[in-house]
């Protein structure tokens, strides 16, 4: 057996690659759902239904699609430039972190600004505080060649015990019965409810947004231009004169303040304060949604929601059949797998090379 | 000598046939090779010529066709069974591994992993022999990272020889080799015939092709078109056969140099390896290039060209020395050297030449989209740029474009579009909105691996750019090329660059000398 590039890749098959990835995720789960004891076609049905079969399930599914949707495309469109954060976890993290010290109680009130003044500002800290911690991993990839894998997942562990020391010292909230969580936000820079009796907040609003800005920008403008042609072929485009360390620079900065943003968006759209267990990995997860739908911002929307679906679903799965919830995270990083393997066979095609 | 009847085919290959999707590389081929002689396969790139020895060697399984060895059918896909049947293959791009000597590279893969000894005695022994019986002394101690690229060469040869081959494949073999090695590499192959091995030489060089072989097979378009001898061949008549129509190359018509600004102005220009100690990659370089002026940079690949065309792009900066262009100092970025009139064609078109994935129009624009023609306010204008590519399609006759127009991915395009397009982007964007002429050109091998007509066509755009006062560099390692286009000639080697004399002044064997290090000047002007 061996593997030929296929001269021009159809369109079918790009199409159906993520399909049939999904297919193949689900087949893989489904042996350790059946090892698990449970009926398999009953678990895939109360995992759908639990995702997506009812208000609540869609509401909570929402919810939980928000942050993905920032993270996922965050590394959507580093990934596009070849910039490889891994590092958004950290990012995120640290957001939520600058939201809460710019808009959080401190001393019982906090800052005494206006809302509609505090607001930007605190989604700017956020922001900005998720690019700054990219961009040293950026410049040191661009100016030394370090590998940016090692350093942006290396910081997720620096930032994570830095939040730690955080929640346990300065931001510690002095009410929380000795539990390390921040001070809480201010109830006016909390993000209002987008369906009544439900979770889910105007943040969604914005991450879509986002998603539409963001597909924008690499279709229509220069810079989009620029991303595109420097992930693709970074020494074409060097030599075509555009600007690459520029450009990683600007990416990491914009992929940064992307997951900077899905903090502050958790933390102001739901919980009001930082713990160190707000994300359940959705700094990772934002790859899977990014590799998912093939670096496309809107379709890091659809990829968002699904891998939200199966986290959301997985629970009541668990509470019914007693699959352990663990089988949503098997599923979204098989996903990953099997979507990589989708793409390697729309390029290449699978020849038997020995007869008999 | 035809092989009729005498001698038994040592190799015969029948209807041998391989699809590539709609794309049909190899269609009915049949063709016998007898003991003893040179069989030539000519052919342009994507002729078929490639496909049809990966097939012999056990690379691709052709779809329909049996091959043969010595009366015996040989197994397809299977490059040990090619190997064990006695057909050896010298790759245009080495592999050897650099790190390992000589014998170690030649004994590589031959001994079997269960016996508890290596024969490297006798293994050494044997390679002392090959080499003295076929003129191919190496030195099996050496490592091969340092020898010369004739020297590798050599040893891929012997690789093949120690392994028992008796039908041998030369992929391009003089691509890399100066004229004086491509004779001793002749003389090689003369030897080997004498002891009875058969060879199948595949080149595009008519010269080399009515000089080794015997018998000439022209294929085209997937097809074996004729066996030619090579007695009573001529050149005219196998380029028409290769590229199905006569091909007239142009020539440069000699013009006085045009005097002032020098177009090109390079002195003492020295660049280091990262700044570090070692020989500079460039020492100490003088160039001057008049308007209308072609200067050609002849030499053997590796001895720096590569880097004198970097600084001459914008892409490197130099540790010492000057570089002006049109009588103006540049900041070593290419964005700089485009702005300032210089149109660049670099070496490697698919790495370095285009962005594969990015659409044609997109390509077309890559190096001056940030232009206010082309970008308002951060925003590309979609048509604009659009309606630029489409003019450039047609000035510079890029085809391949029909199916998804100005929105395929480059590299969908064959090597001799990509280059029209390259050469059209740079033009144009020297040249601004109309067709002013660039001050400067620079041209990286400009037809490397193009088939004759895309060569024709580079080689005329050049020559009216010339024509109409843009000074230009050409960098390449095709002599044939060289005296075809250049007013002066200059020879690289070791990062430094000989004295630019006049084309007329140069000869094959003089300026082979000088590509191998010896006397820097034309041999015609010493004598």
């Amino acid at each position: 057996m061996r593997l030929e590039r296929r001269t021009t890749p159809s369109r079918a098959a790009l199409l159906l690659a993520p399909v049939a990835a999904i297919a193949g995720t689900l087949l893989v789960a489904s042996l350790l759902v059946a090892w698990a004891g449970a009926p398999v076609a009953r678990a895939y049905a109360l995992l759908l239904e639990g995702g997506f079969g009812s208000r609540f399930a869609i509401t909570e599914t929402l919810t939980r699609a928000t942050p993905l949707i920032l993270t996922g495309l965050a590394a959507a469109v580093a990934f596009r430039a070849r910039l490889f954060n891994i590092g958004g976890e950290g990012q995120l993290y640290l957001g939520a972190l600058a939201a809460v010290a710019v808009g959080g109680m401190h001393g019982g009130a906090g800052f005494a600004l206006p809302a509609w003044l505090l607001f930007p500002a605190m989604m700017a800290a956020a922001a900005l505080a998720g690019a700054l911690l990219l961009l040293g991993p950026a410049l040191l990839k661009s100016r030394y060649g370090v590998d940016e894998v090692v350093t942006t997942l290396l910081l997720n562990f620096i930032v994570l015990l830095f939040v730690g020391a955080m929640l346990d010292g300065p931001m510690k909230d002095p009410s929380a019965m000795g539990w390390p969580q921040s001070v809480a936000l201010q109830e006016p820079l909390q993000l209002g409810r987008l369906v009544e009796r439900s979770r889910v907040h105007t943040g969604l609003l914005g991450a879509l947004a986002l998603a539409v800005l963001l597909w924008a920008l690499l279709a229509f403008t220069t810079l989009g231009f620029e991303i595109r042609a420097v992930g693709a072929n970074a020494r074409a485009a060097a030599f075509a004169g555009m600007p690459v360390t520029a450009v990683t620079v600007k990416v990491a900065l914009l992929s940064g303040a992307l997951a900077g943003l899905a903090g502050a968006v958790e933390v102001a759209g739901r919980a009001g304060y930082v713990t160190l267990d707000m994300s359940p990995g959705y700094g990772y997860s934002g790859i899977v949604i990014a590799m998912l739908a093939a670096l496309h911002p809107l379709a890091v929307v659809a990829a968002a929601v699904f891998v939200a679906g199966i986290l959301v679903g997985a629970d009541s799965m668990s509470r019914t059949v007693g699959v352990p919830t663990y089988i949503a995270d098997v599923i979204v990083a098989t996903a990953l797998i099997a979507v990589l393997v989708a793409t390697l066979f729309t390029q290449y095609r699978v020849r038997r090379a020995v007869a008999k | 000598m035809p092989a009729d009847s005498d001698p038994p085919p040592v190799l015969r290959l029948r209807g041998i046939t391989k699809r590539f999707g709609p794309l049909l590389a190899n269609d009915d081929i049949s063709l016998d090779l007898a003991p003893g002689e040179v069989l030539a396969l000519l052919g342009e790139n994507g002729a078929g010529k490639s496909t049809l020895v990966s097939i012999l060697f056990g690379h691709y399984m052709a779809d329909a066709g049996t091959i043969e060895v010595d009366g015996r059918p040989l197994p397809p896909g299977q490059p040990r069974a090619a190997l064990d049947a006695g057909i050896g293959m010298v790759h245009q791009h080495f592999t050897l591994a650099d790190n390992l000597n000589v014998l170690d590279n030649v004994m590589l893969g031959t001994e079997s992993l269960l016996s508890p000894f290596s024969r490297r005695g006798a293994a050494r022994r044997r390679l002392i022999e090959l080499g003295a019986r076929f003129g191919l002394a190496v030195d099996p101690q050496a490592r091969v990272a340092t020898l010369s690229v004739g020297e590798r060469q050599r040893v891929e040869i012997l690789k093949a020889l120690y392994r028992g081959a008796r039908v041998l494949i030369l992929d391009e073999p003089t691509a890399v080799l100066t004229p004086q090695e491509s004779e001793t590499l002749f003389d090689t192959l003369r030897q080997m015939v004498d002891a009875g091995l058969a060879i199948i030489f595949i080149s595009h060089k008519l010269d080399e092709v009515l000089r080794v072989s015997q018998r000439i097979a022209v294929l085209r378009a997937g097809r074996l078109l004729a066996v030619l001898p090579a007695a009573g061949a001529d050149k005219p008549l196998l380029a028409e056969a290769m590229v199905g129509r006569a091909i007239e190359m142009p020539r440069r018509v000699p013009a006085p140099p045009r005097t002032g600004t020098p177009a090109c102005e390079l002195r003492g220009a020295t660049v280091r390896a990262n700044a570090g100690p070692g020989r500079p990659l460039l020492e100490g370089v003088t160039l001057s290039v008049q308007p209308g002026e072609i200067v050609a940079v002849a030499g053997v690949s590796g001895n720096g060209q590569a880097v004198l065309a970097e600084v001459l792009c914008g892409q490197r900066a130099l540790h010492a020395g000057s570089l002006h262009v049109a009588g103006q100092a540049l900041p070593p970025r290419p964005r700089a050297f485009v702005d300032a009139g210089v149109a660049r064609v670099p070496e490697d078109r698919h790495a370095v030449g285009v962005v594969g994935d990015l659409a044609l129009w997109e390509n077309a624009v890559l190096e001056r989209y940030h232009r206010p023609a082309y970008a308002r306010l951060g925003v590309v204008k979609r048509g604009a740029a659009i309606a630029d590519a489409r003019a450039l399609v047609e000035r510079f006759d890029v085809r391949g474009t029909e199916a998804a127009g100005l929105h395929t991915p480059a590299r969908r395009l064959s090597g001799g579009n990509m280059q029209k397009l390259i050469l059209g982007r740079a033009l144009m964007a020297a040249g601004g909105e109309g067709a002013v002429t660039p001050p400067l050109i620079v041209a990286n091998q400009p037809t490397w691996g193009l088939d004759v007509g895309a060569v024709a066509y580079v080689h005329r755009q050049l020559l009216a750019a010339a024509a109409a006062g843009s000074g230009i560099v050409l960098v390449s390692e095709d002599l044939e090329e060289v005296f075809a286009l250049a007013d002066r000639i200059a020879v690289m080697h070791a990062g430094r660059l000989g004295e630019a004399h006049p084309a007329h002044a140069w000869t094959p064997a003089s300026i082979g000398l000088a590509m191998a290090g010896g006397a820097p000047r034309p041999a015609a002007a010493a004598a």
